[in-house]
């Protein structure tokens, strides 16, 4: 009974949907009012009955209904209750609702917080929101509907995959989605903005806070992916350009370059024509990710059951999406203007350069996650393109735009300087330099890429410090007084550059100062990793809510004295007999001991292992890094101006209407 | 930061329509884009029909992943039906068909032999002391260029290769097990007896 209401209320809000896209976007263009006025309710109707399907899914894994085929390949009865409602969206047809769903939240959103916009602005935007929902609710009733039945009902089901029974599972799709299916609320603006004729500095003030949000949301999202793929997967990577990975990345590229040159937009009404591109490109490539990981066209571990009907489907639709959004831009932007003039050298090129280097290491990344499709398309010899590609590539592209990052906020608009910004900037260069050489030495080694990616972490942070120290100088009043006028959207920046620097030192430091170490250890040997002493106490059985395994007690001691005991595990999961290794990690803020367990060398697992030992120093950072940025942007977000400016637009509007 | 947008500067004149064509360029890679995509979908990266099977299965002479003083080539498996499986320890998609490979060679089934791809020694033997070891040997092409030969279009990959060293068969992608069930283990069977 659930599970067809379930199914119900993605009919009504595929209808719905229909009524949100076809009517307001028509009125609009029409300029009747009538038809501009569905937009609100219908897209909150939408809203209504996409969460009454979801809730409905939840409820079936909830209850082991195994009478839904969804359940029963996915879900287990052993299954404890936050897997099960996380394996709601562990499949291919869950994850496309959590879609459907974080889509029509976002366009619930953009309904209530829209009401200083112009009504055919509004319209049209909640209307483009209504188009993409149309697409995935079709390919979801027609191709991969979560409620379908299985009758009859399996006696129980075949579990959710044992990677995916963790904490991670619960908290990283979620965010992710959120991210990337939020860049639709960006594309919608540019595609109103377009049909509207009207791309001016009040449509990127529209669209620029949206942008935000859904970019702290893909950074966390990504971050938590990498943390997670740290601790699970056992052997200590936090990135492997796994194609699904790239998919997540390349909207991320793309949206770091929208808000810089959202930012100009704004501000000087530079790049219209090159922002409303970005913005397109920047939910096109979320969406090109949503086929690359459903269709089967490349190989990825993430990559969910495959069925050519979907792939087809999925085609047609970004097709259509991407190749019409595409087609309006060609038609549309010659007629936008180039708004601000500026100099070579200005603030302005300094975020053209941004952009540029940014969307090159998109399309670096697009290239090398497609390479093998191209050569097997072109019927080439195959060859495949792995990490040392993307590292490579990826590294050469981005330093340049880490340089650049110490550099552009302290040009100033319009015009700037070089001799001048050199002359302000040369003790940063300095204390870059210094740092950048002398602490390999102190660290007690060196290689060129070390001292590299502390230079470039070091020259962000100086260079932050000289513009911070300049901005306060000529104040008054007390220093916390001169800091805080700063506003918060500057605040934001600075944060979410700094949160690029400690990344970097993160990378660099781990990738520099990593020990590893595997070897055969007997019941109650010690080994010395790094600065500490590793002891072997053994392994006892273990027996879990779905899994049984060994158990291992590691001791970590510093200088005689013991810091911790470790517990790391090696399950085998009932169901799917999938053998797993659940890393022991102690985590700290200068570096993580990381234990796995290897192969018992002695069959019963009471006696010596294999065991793998870790030190991975300022890993970290690396995600510590993530959140300074989404903490920037979140601080960005809260800035006043939004409030005052939405005041005004709204102030504005009742004028124009004549109240 | 709260100065008002500058939309008072001069607008460029009207672009000339052979400058307007360039607003067209992101539409023009889209849609090449968008065929690659199409063709894409007809071609399984999986199951590709390789040019190989059938062809005697290429011979190299490369050293052993433990053992680099020892060398290996296809002719030492001559008189045997094999498995040649392509592993790096980077590759994540490798961890899933592990304990596959592992239980095969725990019963015995059939011969498994690694071509270690693209990989750093310590890395690869530190992968195999932590998930278990099911080959025979292993053996290093660090340059990837005995893959080359073979065509490996992503790790993992299996060869099957029967007794007079011919490729049968090539799994591209990890091996299930349905794929092992109802097409590895009846031909390793099969070719068996031949």
């Amino acid at each position: 009974m659930i599970p067809e209401i379930g199914n119900f209320a993605l009919i009504l809000a595929l209808l719905l949907a229909a009524a949100q896209a076809v009517l307001p976007i028509a009125g609009a263009a029409r300029g009747d009012r009538t038809w501009m006025a569905v937009a609100r309710p219908a897209a909150r109707g939408q809203t209504l009955f996409v969460s009454i399907a979801f809730a409905c899914l939840l409820y079936s894994f909830v209850v082991n209904d195994f009478s839904v085929v969804n359940v029963a390949s996915n879900s287990n009865s052993q299954l404890p209750l936050h897997y099960r409602v996380a394996a709601s969206w562990g499949s291919h047809e869950g994850s496309l609702l959590l879609w459907v769903l974080m889509l029509a939240w976002w366009t619930l959103a953009v309904s209530v917080f829209s009401r200083h916009l112009p009504d055919d602005m509004v319209a049209r935007v909640i209307g483009v929101q209504g188009v993409i929902s149309i697409g995935f609710l079709l390919f979801m009733l027609l191709t991969s509907n979560p409620f379908d039945r299985l009758l009859p009902a399996a006696a129980d089901g075949r579990d959710l995959n044992p990677l995916l029974q963790d904490p991670g599972m619960v908290f990283h799709p979620p965010m992710l989605y959120m991210g990337y299916v939020g860049f639709s609320v960006a594309f919608s603006f540019a595609i109103a903005a377009l049909l509207g004729g009207k791309l001016d500095a009040s449509w990127a003030r529209w669209s620029r806070p949206w942008t935000t949000l859904a970019w702290c949301f893909l950074t966390c999202g990504i971050a938590l992916g990498s943390w997670w793929a740290y601790y699970e997967l056992g052997w200590g990577g936090w990135w492997f350009w796994d194609p699904v990975e790239n998919a997540s990345f390349m909207p991320w590229l793309l949206g770091t370059a929208l808000i810089h040159s959202l930012a100009a937009t704004e501000k000087r009404g530079s790049f219209r024509s090159w922002t409303v591109l970005l913005a397109i490109c920047a939910f096109s490539l979320s969406l090109l990710g949503t086929f690359l990981v459903r269709s089967g066209v490349l190989t990825s571990v993430h990559a969910f059951a495959t069925d050519p009907k979907r792939g087809v489907f999925i085609l047609a639709f970004l097709v259509f999406v991407i190749g019409s959004s595409l087609a309006l831009f060609a038609w549309r932007a010659p007629k936008v203007g180039l708004g601000g003039k500026f100099e070579i050298v200005s603030r302005e090129s300094f975020l053209l350069l941004n952009n540029l280097i940014l969307a090159v290491a998109a399309g670096s990344v697009l290239l090398g996650t497609l390479y093998p499709l191209f050569l097997d398309a072109l019927a080439l010899p195959k060859a495949s393109v792995g990490p040392p590609y993307f590292n490579l590539v990826f590294g050469v592209v981005m330093a340049p735009l880490v340089f650049l990052m110490g550099i552009g906020p302290l040009a100033r608009w319009k015009k700037a300087e070089l001799p001048d910004i050199a002359a302000r900037l040369k003790w940063a260069l300095v204390v870059a330099i210094a740092v950048a050489l002398i602490a390999p030495v102190v660290a007690g080694h060196w290689t060129p890429l070390i001292s590299a990616g502390l230079f470039l972490a070091f020259w962000v942070m100086a260079a932050m410090a000289v513009g911070i120290k300049e901005r306060v100088r000529h104040l008054r009043g007390g220093l916390f007084e001169r800091l805080r006028v700063q506003g918060r959207s500057y605040w934001g920046m600075q944060l979410a550059h700094l949160g690029i620097a400690v990344f970097i030192v993160g990378v660099t430091i781990v990738n520099g100062y990593q020990v590893e170490r595997d070897m055969r250890m007997n019941v109650g040997e010690t080994v010395r990793v790094g600065r500490y002493d590793i002891t072997f106490k053994g392994a006892q059985n273990l027996t879990g809510a779905n899994y049984t395994g060994a158990r291992g007690t590691v001791e970590v001691a510093h200088g005689g004295s013991v810091v911790t005991t470790l517990h790391p595990e090696k399950r085998i999961y009932n169901v799917q007999k999938m053998p797993m290794t659940e890393a022991a990690i102690d985590s700290g803020v200068t570096g993580d001991i990381y234990i796995s367990l290897g192969e018992p060398i002695d069959p019963t697992g009471l006696g010596a292992w294999s065991v793998r030992v870790y030190h991975k120093p300022f890993v970290t950072w690396i995600w510590g890094g993530c959140v300074l940025m989404a903490l920037g942007g979140a601080l960005a977000l809260s800035d006043r101006r939004y409030r005052l400016l939405a005041r005004r637009d709204q102030a504005v509007g009742l004028a124009r209407a004549g109240v | 930061m709260s100065e008002s947008p500058d939309t008072s500067t001069a607008q460029m004149p009207a672009l000339e329509p052979k400058s307007a064509l360039r607003f067209a360029l992101p539409l023009a890679i889209f849609i090449v884009l968008a065929g690659f995509l199409f063709i894409g979908l007809s071609l399984n990266p999986r199951e590709v029909p390789s040019p190989f099977i059938g062809k005697p299965a290429p011979s190299f002479q490369l050293t052993q992943l433990a053992q680099p003083e020892q060398s290996f080539s296809p002719a030492q498996m001559q008189g045997e039906v094999w498995l040649l499986n392509v592993w790096a320890s980077w590759c994540v998609a490798c961890r899933v068909e592990h304990p596959l490979l592992v239980e095969l060679a725990r019963k015995g089934v059939v011969p498994i032999v690694g071509l270690n791809y693209k990989d750093k020694r310590d890395a690869a033997l530190g992968w195999l002391g932590q998930f278990g070891n099911p080959y025979r040997l292993s053996i290093a092409d660090i340059d990837g260029r005995v893959g080359i030969d073979y065509g490996v279009y992503g790790v993992p990959e299996t060869f099957v290769i029967d007794k007079q060293g011919v490729i049968r068969f090539k799994q591209i992608g990890p091996i299930t097990e349905e794929v092992w069930r109802d097409k590895m283990l009846p031909l390793v069977q099969q070719l068996r007896k031949a």
